[in-house]
């Protein structure tokens, strides 16, 4: 048997983030949610697995969505540190710009930013998808180590810095890369996926076939005293 | 020659010969030391204590038939559902690739077997790991490698880790050699890659943060499970005060000896203080913020008896964690691995990495000659699981013993009720550090008593 959805709109300033979190948690599949007062409340929607939509009308604090394997997420505001962080899958849409450390550690899911997004995106990234229509701040995808990164305007200082093995897309300029980060040739494979990704986000001034592609020189992967690596 | 075919040859106190080879070693190869286990040079330890135990002043209880409590809870600060520990000795994170899946099922069943907790390490937690421990302490670490929401909720307790104290304000590097497919898997990097973990968080900064954090952390686990914060010990009365002003359920304090599976030498013998003052100093810190009680402190770094632990307790600790101790236990730096009732001498394994039983800090390597850090099958192999997890339990087993016959001895029938009263030290600086006075004396070094 399956669960009646449900459709419930929480009072965040009312309620208490713990309490939300208790309502969302209890929601059937296939459900929906909509947060409101939000006044910049940390920890909102936080270790949710249940595959339900939630809209979260206004700003929040840190750490909105993260830790999530389920539901999607919109926030008609603008979302602070840590948003999505170690996602596991789902999407989140922000519409508006997000602050430092999006969608660090995400493993999986979809995290798309109608703006700007701050210093150290992607950091950490372990197979997440960031897509943002803005530009991003310094040390971005700093020790990604899986995952893609696409930023439609520019990027900060030290982008990709110790990079493993995700990639990094940018439809604008760079402004400096970080250790063991270079440019590469975009493949088909590339273009691709980053059609797939406008499409999804749509971003659509990003053109697939003109944007920068950053990876690992991989000249840090085995440290090795006599090879004088730079850090 | 050597000194003893002639006295006269002088060895000199600066340059030794343990650091004239180290100087050669740094000229040939260009590159500093990186090795397992912690500092290796003498600093103050429990050893300078000693306790004054029960005479005419203080009554005894009998060893061997009065009962003395062991029990140990931990996080009852917020979590609803502290961990109920039987014993006060758990066992500290190492991760599933620093150490073979055998060591870390051994050091589970024999957790489970005492009733106490195991921790997982940077690489997340295995099946088999959680399946063998009870209680498992989940680590929350700086790289997150394998950090994942479901073993969030899976765990009994989760220890945000700031620094450890063979490294406190560094990071770590598992040596490709030991990055298996296994274990690259589980870190979502390439097998043969070096994983280094990173010194600092990626998604918080300070304390503030930090507050933040463990606020994330609650809401994941329906405030149910208790959250540790572990610090390597540096600035430790302020870092208590400040994990405890974030909201930590326990502070974990690691001394300066606290071991490590690959860390830089002159960090492990170079940074941080030892654990017999980080333990006075964090029990005041937890003291003057009114948090006795309330807030549980874990000290580790260097344990390895009975006494070691009646001595952290009698201090201000509620419990400790060990580390090196519990692979010694495994047979770390033995010169046999037992084998279906046969022992089979691996010196010559110990002399291929140019060391021997009993020096040994070759973890880095994964070439343990007896199975413990390494990922190679036919080292592992070396392990007994079952007689690795016998040893271990017999070995914690013998140190609650040794812990209750000192707590009896000094008329306490709870291991808890030690104090800083029923000890003296046996050198100004351990009077100095532990703030106990100085045998036979009442001076204590610095507090103008
Ligand atoms: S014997 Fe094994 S566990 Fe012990 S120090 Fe040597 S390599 Fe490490």
């Amino acid at each position: 048997m399956t669960a009646t959805t449900e459709s419930i709109t929480l009072d965040v300033h009312e309620m208490g983030v713990t309490e939300v979190n208790r309502a969302l948690r209890a929601l059937p599949d296939g459900s929906s949610a909509t947060l409101t007062q939000i006044r910049g409340a940390h920890n909102l929607a936080v270790g949710l697995t249940n595959k339900i939509h939630i809209t979260v009308e206004g700003s929040t604090g840190y750490y909105l969505g993260g830790l999530c394997d389920g539901p999607d997420i919109t926030v008609n505001g603008s979302p602070g540190p840590g948003l999505g962080e170690n996602l596991m899958s789902g999407t989140i849409r922000v519409n508006g710009n997000s602050s430092s450390a999006a969608g660090a550690t995400a493993h999986g899911g979809l995290i798309i930013v109608s703006g700007d997004v701050s210093s150290r995106a992607a950091i950490s990234f372990k197979g997440g998808t960031l897509a943002v229509a803005g530009d991003c701040g310094h040390m971005s995808a700093f020790m990604a180590q899986a995952g893609t990164l696409l930023i439609g305007g520019n990027a900060g200082e030290s982008l990709g810095d110790s990079l493993y093995e995700a990639v990094v897309y940018v439809g604008g300029k760079v402004r400096s890369l970080g250790a063991d980060a270079r440019t590469e040739d975009l493949t088909e494979a590339d273009v691709a996926k980053i059609r797939d990704l406008v499409e999804k986000s749509g971003f659509d001034h990003i053109n697939p076939e003109n944007v920068t592609k950053v990876a690992s020189a991989k000249q840090l992967y085995n440290f090795d005293a006599l090879k004088n690596q730079r850090y | 020659m050597t000194h003893q075919d002639n006295p006269a040859l002088r060895e000199s106190a600066t340059f030794p010969q343990d650091m004239i080879s180290m100087v050669q070693t740094m000229a040939s190869t260009g590159r500093y030391e990186i090795r397992g286990w912690g500092a290796k040079r003498k600093v103050p330890n429990f050893d300078d204590l000693s306790f004054i135990t029960a005479s005419v002043s203080r009554y005894p209880l009998e060893g061997y038939r009065e009962r003395c409590e062991t029990k140990t809870v931990l996080g009852t600060r917020f979590a609803s559902k502290p961990l109920e520990l039987d014993i006060p000795i758990t066992i500290a994170g190492m991760s599933f690739g620093s150490l073979s899946a055998h060591a870390k099922d051994a050091l589970g069943r024999a957790a489970t077997n005492v009733g106490t907790s195991t921790t997982t390490g940077d690489g997340g937690m295995t099946e088999e790991e959680r399946r063998a421990s009870k209680y498992l302490v989940y680590q929350c670490l700086p790289s997150r490698y394998g950090f994942r929401p479901e073993h969030v909720r899976a765990a009994d307790a989760i220890e945000v880790v700031v620094g450890q104290g063979a490294k406190p304000g560094g990071g770590g590097m598992l040596l490709g050699q030991k990055v298996s497919e296994r274990v690259a898997s589980m870190r979502t990097l390439p097998a043969g890659v070096d994983q280094r973990s990173a010194s600092r968080h990626p998604d918080w900064t300070g304390p503030d943060d930090l507050t933040i954090k463990i606020a994330e952390l609650r809401e994941a686990t329906n405030w149910e499970t208790p959250i540790y914060v572990k610090c390597g010990a540096t600035r430790t009365y302020n870092d208590v005060k400040l994990a405890i002003a974030a909201g930590a359920d326990v502070v974990v304090v690691d001394g300066m000896q606290g071991g490590t599976g690959a860390t830089q030498d002159v960090f492990i013998e170079h940074t941080g203080i030892p654990t017999l003052p980080a333990v006075r100093l964090a029990a005041e810190a937890i003291r003057d913020v009114g948090m006795v009680g309330k807030v549980q402190l874990i000290v580790s770094g260097g344990i390895r008896t009975g006494a070691d632990i009646a001595k952290a307790i009698a201090l201000g600790a509620d419990a400790v964690s060990i580390g090196v101790a519990s692979l010694i236990a495994l047979g770390c730096n033995s010169p046999f691995y037992e084998k279906d009732g046969v022992k089979v001498n691996v010196t010559a394994d110990y002399h291929a990495l140019g060391t021997a039983p009993g020096y040994c800090h070759e973890c880095q390597t994964g070439a343990c000659p007896v199975g413990i850090t390494t990922q190679t099958p036919e080292l592992m192999d070396r392990l007994d699981p079952d007689e690795a997890a016998r040893r271990m339990t017999n070995y914690l087993k013998a140190l609650t013993m040794e812990l209750t016959t000192l707590a009896r001895a000094c008329g306490k029938n709870d291991v808890h009720h030690l104090e800083p009263e029923d000890l003296v030290a046996l050198t100004i600086e351990a009077a100095a550090m532990a703030k106990v006075p100085l045998a036979g004396t009442t001076w204590i070094p610095g507090t103008g008593l």
